[in-house]
């Protein structure tokens, strides 16, 4: 840890150490429907990070009382595998892993028609399978292709990245060398065609103009892999209907 | 925090109308907090304590120190350690058993609020790097839930920080011997967290519980002694704009400054 700090994150040319730029994503790769059991399923690669998600619903709420008389009820679980990061991490649910469940399924909720479906669960699962740094907001760019996937009527796509500031510059999709090196780090969701913004922290610390450039920043990177999921989720159709014409 | 679907819709609408109209069921305006009271080292055998009162909304915060092992990656540092309670007897809605995802959500954003400030020179709190460091435990306990646990959560346990004296000590051959007389624990930053609430598309500071229950979405900043921001977090199932969240940023700046001067004073 105490030879990491001496690397430098970013040279005097602005090239990160991974050669990326200050506003550029990692690579992304996106596919939805790879899943045989689940109603709706997507799989995405960010960078090193490779997290599967699911839905599962609408079906009938277990246990029974959970379920609502007006909408349905969204259920998350946003859970890491033991071998996804460098130490072994314990499967049981930590308090971060809880509180994740808790702020994701706040960020999709608003984007999915709940009283179209009352008495019913709508269940999501995020499995990060590898983790480098923005997990949060590539499982809900994920889930929530998931859920289109599934067939659930949408708002819109709710789509997320990370900005923060490393070594005093204000960078996009941070990954895990750079989040703990960094000063901060601000994750976000939204919908592109509603402006609304349905997942928003942050912690390290920031001059409030900082802040407010730094969600500008995020906002430009959600609306490029907007463009990227809406193309996966159509690619999809587009190689079901060569199939069926051939 | 506690999502309960069942307020009247003549109640909810009536909220809703007041609000657009500039104006609060309890008399308040929109940017207003209910009134602070705030009485520090009301528990004796806590290291520090706190209790706040947010209008009805009520909770206490004590802290402990204990010895411990510090985190491998930060071998030089005391560590900080804070988890909430929502505890049965402060709502009808709280159910005993193991902290759920409400009460954890609350203890991380209070968490991140010090943690991320650097309230507590961390630095000044190991004893033998690597081995032997300070644990400083803060427990937030709920005892009346009529809104706003977070920022009544905050200003508690800032001031029960600024109220823990730990004890005088020497190493010898590696043992801790206990000296006569105690210090304060040493604090170099004061956060305050500010929540809104977005009802029908407006803004309101300080959510009573009425108001949580019919609000769409909400939000929190943490502003540290310098004006800057260390910890937000959105929660509930609305979305915001960035409008209102630059306006938040804007009205959190001024609110933290009148609540940091009752909690420092105190």
């Amino acid at each position: 840890m105490a030879q990491r700090k001496l690397e430098k994150l970013i040279d005097k040319n602005d090239v990160r150490i991974d050669g990326r730029k200050l506003n550029e994503l990692r690579p992304v790769k996106i596919e939805v429907g790879i899943l045989g059991n689940a109603d709706g399923s997507a799989y995405i690669e960010q960078g090193k990070n490779k997290i599967l998600a699911a839905v599962y619903g609408p079906k009938e709420v277990h246990p029974r009382h959970l379920a609502l008389p007006d909408r349905a009820v969204l259920r998350c679980r946003y859970h890491m595998a033991p071998f996804s990061v460098e130490e072994r991490k314990s499967p049981a649910p930590s308090r971060r892993e809880m509180e994740l469940s808790k702020v994701i399924r706040e960020a999709l909720e608003p984007s999915v028609f709940v009283e179209y479906y009352p008495r019913t669960s709508v269940d999501i699962f995020i499995e990060v399978l590898q983790a480098d740094g923005g997990t949060r907001c590539a499982g809900i760019t994920a889930a929530s292709l998931a859920l289109a996937d599934a067939g659930i009527p949408m708002r819109d796509l709710v789509v997320a990245c990370a900005a923060g500031k490393v070594e005093g510059r204000l960078v996009l999709d941070l990954t895990d060398l750079e989040d703990k090196g960094g000063e901060a780090d601000v994750p976000l969701a939204f919908m592109p065609n509603l402006n609304a913004i349905t997942l928003l922290q942050m912690d390290g610390s920031l001059a409030i103009d900082e802040f407010e450039k730094l969600i500008n920043l995020a906002l430009d990177g959600c609306r490029h892999l907007y463009t990227l999921q809406k193309e996966t989720l159509k690619s999809k159709y587009v190689a079901v209907k060569e199939a069926v014409e051939e | 925090m506690t999502f309960s679907p069942t307020v009247a819709r003549v109640k909810q609408k009536r909220i809703a109308e007041l609000i657009s109209s500039g104006k609060r069921l309890d008399g308040r305006g929109l940017t207003d907090y209910r009134e602070v009271e705030l009485e520090a080292g009301i528990i004796e055998r806590a290291e520090g304590s706190a209790r706040v009162r947010l209008g009805k909304t009520e909770v206490m915060v004590g802290t402990k120190i204990e010895v411990g092992e510090p985190f491998p990656d930060v071998p030089n540092e005391g560590v900080l350690t804070v988890n909430a309670e929502l505890v049965p007897l402060a709502s009808p809605t709280f159910e005993p058993g193991p902290p759920d995802e409400n009460s954890i959500e609350l203890a991380r954003i209070v968490d991140r609020g010090i943690r991320e400030s650097k309230a507590i020179e961390l630095e000044k709190l190991c004893i033998e790097p690597g081995k032997k460091v300070f644990v400083i435990f803060v427990d937030v306990y709920v005892l009346n839930h009529d809104g706003n646990l977070i920022d009544a959560s905050a200003m508690a346990a800032l001031a029960a920080l600024l109220n823990t004296k730990m004890f005088n000590y020497e190493v010898e051959k590696g043992e801790i011997k206990v000296k006569p007389g105690y210090t304060p624990l040493p604090i170099r930053n004061h956060p305050v967290a500010v929540t809104f609430a977005k009802i029908d598309d407006k803004l309101v500071v300080d959510p009573w519980l009425e108001e949580e229950q019919v609000m769409d979405a909400r939000f929190t900043i943490t502003l540290d002694k310098d004006g800057k921001v260390c910890a937000v977090q959105k929660g509930g199932y609305g979305y915001f704009t960035i409008q209102q969240i630059l306006e938040a940023t804007k009205i959190a700046r001024e609110k933290t400054e009148d609540l940091r001067k009752l909690v420092v004073k105190s």
